[in-house]
């Protein structure tokens, strides 16, 4: 074609070779564009990795904790003194009846590794110890009345400056304001350290152990505030599920549209973004100070918390179901299948992939949630009794994972700190687990098609 | 009309399967058939033919009610299916669609075997007491879908890993398993390939021979290769109705001539 077959106004002739001004601008833009974006992601990971390590450094010493190894002498002429081996009467020894016994094997201890003892008190001695000690050997007493009159070899906790010392939380300086332990007792902790009684351990009563008073941040545990997580996320489970997949199917499948399936549309958007707290405190006035069920129990927790993911899970489960291809609920309805038989024999199968994953999505938003806790009285309930039942376990008092962390970070003893963060840690585990499980299984039913 | 016999119209009558009367289609406030009346006749191809948005998939979605799964639309008039209502208020969908079946303009089997894709119609309508007569169905059909020699020795893979004209086939399969009396198809070809498309034709054919077959199709070779019936439809009307030869060759209608010889549409 030749340049006058052309309108007035058309492109000039140019080579393909050089890059013309409207080009190179084009050009500078994408790449001015990507820029932002990789400096975005950049200061996103930057982020994520400040925040992972300083969770790590700060919550790691947590899962260690010091022991004091003591061959402990159960006199017989202490603890039972009729000799009858009479667990009642070996039972009304109090904790503080132990104490000499203690006090006795770590002066031996002494001996041993030939120290000399700095303090003329056993009391001051025993200060290097928890003052759960005593009750650890008294329930080893109680659980083996049999082995009284013999020496045993007891991992007692050490005291939480102890403990604090070794990890370099507690120095010579800080314990002039420190009225629980003398520089004289570190000068010991070194010398044990040396000869082995003094030994650092991985800490499992801490994922296991129950929650302690404050006064003893190195006996205090999330085990059981961990089983009331657990619970929740049971009753969590056993509610939100189905009604929520039911009220999805129904709302896409079934309900006619009218202003009135648009309002609870748009009402169940909103609820999604209600600030939990608001669900806190419908669950007091319903569930506790209406329908009377017992405070701080998993079971309200839960259905809290049913409350607060369903939202959740509706949107989720309905964003998969409008996934499924129109054409199938077509082909299904052609053959002659009920609206109900091609939703549970097509559509849902479909759409379950999508449903699990904002299920399990759902169940570690709520695993995480504290404010609504804080409502019901299952923040700030010490958790120190494990349930003894699966009944007790729903019903008795308990705290949860989120809510035990919180709990710790507020005591005012340092030593608190270090468990918050280890609490931390356990919980971002579960989350992650709970988020692989969502993967797997989006992976697996996702074969089918 | 008129010169008929009596006796000449009820064999008429007998040969007819699906009488509809004044049938109006709203979606909303949208007219989308107007009044159409139209006799469609057993044992025979009836294309609707018209250019797009004309109705024609409209109206065929109407004989076998699957426009009752869209909220807004009505339908009123009268369609009788061997002399019944099927929009009579007694009348279950579910029933009539195991009658009237359905192939769709994409094929869609189920992400499920191929096996199954068949067997799930029989399945859901109770035709089969055992494992051995649900096999019979499933390679009885797939036989007359012509394709079971392509699928006998995978009868358990996925039906969706099928190609475009083979999963076509398998959904006619699927549609004819049911034992239905008409077999409605909308737009069955326009997804496929030519060799597909005269695969599928081939078997239209043979469909002729136990089935009442309407098809809507945007191809005017096709309604002349495959329909013995065409109905035109424009604007939601149903312009001219009748043998595919006379529609073709010599139009009463100016519309439909204007459509055939491609000044609209």
């Amino acid at each position: 074609m030749s340049d006058a077959n052309f309108p007035v106004g058309a492109r000039a002739q140019s080579s393909l070779l050089a890059l013309d001004a409207r080009t190179k601008k084009r050009n500078a833009a994408e790449a001015r564009f990507r820029a932002y974006g990789i400096g975005a992601i950049a200061i996103g990971l930057l982020f994520l990795m400040v925040l992972i390590t300083s969770i790590f450094a700060k919550g790691m010493g947590a899962f260690q904790q010091t022991f004091i190894t003591l061959n402990v002498e159960l006199s017989e002429a202490k603890i039972d003194k009729s000799g009858t081996r009479d667990l009642e009467a070996i039972k009304k020894i109090t904790t503080f009846g132990y104490n000499p016994l203690i006090d006795a094997a770590l002066a031996q201890a002494l001996t041993d590794a030939a120290i000399d003892n700095p303090f003329s008190k056993g009391k001051d001695l025993r200060k290097m110890l928890s003052s759960s000690a005593a009750a650890d050997v008294r329930d080893f007493v109680i659980a083996n009345p049999d082995r009284i009159g013999d020496t045993v070899e007891f991992h007692l906790l050490a005291s939480s400056r102890v403990d604090g010392y070794l990890k370099g939380r507690v120095s010579r300086e800080s314990l002039t304001r420190d009225k629980n332990l003398t520089p004289a007792h570190l000068d010991l902790v070194d010398a044990f350290y040396g000869a082995g009684v003094v030994s650092k351990g991985f800490n499992l009563p801490f994922i296991t152990g129950a929650d302690a008073s404050e006064s003893r941040p190195e006996q205090a545990g999330i085990g059981v505030s961990m089983l009331g997580s657990l619970y929740m996320m049971l009753v969590v489970l056993a509610c939100a599920l189905p009604v929520g997949v039911a009220a999805s199917i129904y709302l896409e499948e079934f309900a006619p549209q009218n202003w009135f399936t648009d309002l609870i549309e748009v009402n169940i958007a909103n609820l999604a973004a209600v600030p939990s707290i608001v669900f806190g405190i419908l669950g007091l006035s319903v569930f506790i100070q209406f329908a009377h069920l017992p405070q701080s129990a998993p079971l309200v927790g839960g259905l809290v918390l049913t409350l607060m993911t369903l939202p959740t899970i509706i949107i989720s489960t309905r964003a998969s179901l409008k996934s499924v291809p129109p054409s199938i609920r077509e082909a299904a309805l052609g053959v002659g299948a009920s609206k109900m038989q091609t939703v549970f024999h097509h559509v849902l199968p479909l759409a379950m992939p999508g449903i699990l994953t904002g299920t399990i999505i759902g169940l570690a938003q709520a695993l995480g949630e504290t404010a609504p806790l804080l409502l019901i009285g299952m923040v700030g309930y010490v958790a120190s009794n494990y349930p003894s039942g699966l009944v007790d376990g729903f019903m008795s008092p308990n705290s949860a994972m989120p809510a035990q962390i919180y709990e710790w970070a507020k005591r005012a003893d340092p030593a608190y700190y270090e468990r918050a963060w280890g609490g931390i840690i356990i919980l971002l585990l579960f989350l992650m687990c709970m988020n692989i499980i969502a993967i797997i299984l989006r992976r697996r039913f996702e074969r089918r098609w | 009309m008129n010169d008929m016999t009596k006796i000449e119209k009820v064999a008429a009558m007998q040969d007819i399967k699906i009488t509809a009367s004044g049938v109006q289609v709203h979606y909303g406030d949208n007219h989308a058939i107007k009044d159409v009346s139209v006799n469609i006749q057993d044992k025979t191809v009836t294309a609707f033919i018209g250019p797009s948005g004309c109705g024609k998939s409209t109206f065929l979605r109407c004989l076998n009610r699957m426009n009752d799964t869209i909220d807004i639309c009505r339908v009123s008039g009268e369609i009788l299916l061997d002399g019944e209502d099927i929009y009579d208020k007694r009348v279950d969908p579910v029933q009539l669609r195991a009658k009237v079946g359905m192939v769709f303009q994409k094929p869609n089997p189920f992400p499920k075997s191929i096996y199954d894709n068949i067997a799930y119609g029989p399945r859901i309508h109770g035709l089969s007491r055992n494992k051995a007569e649900l096999d019979d169905i499933v390679e009885k059909s797939l036989r007359r879908g012509a394709i079971w020699d392509e699928v006998k020795d995978r009868l358990h893979a996925p039906g969706t890993g099928l190609s475009g004209g083979q999963q076509q086939r398998l959904c006619i399969a699927r549609a004819i398993a049911t034992e239905p009396e008409v077999l409605l198809m909308d737009e069955p070809c326009s997804a496929l390939d030519p060799i597909a498309t005269a695969q599928v034709e081939e078997l239209i054919d043979e469909l002729r021979q136990s089935y009442c077959v309407v098809i809507v199709t945007h191809s005017m070779q096709q309604a002349a290769r495959v329909s013995q019936k065409t109905a035109f439809f424009h604007l939601g009307n149903l312009v001219e109705y009748g043998d595919t030869d006379k529609i073709f060759t010599n139009p009463e209608d100016k519309r439909t001539e204007s459509y055939i010889t491609g000044r609209i549409g």
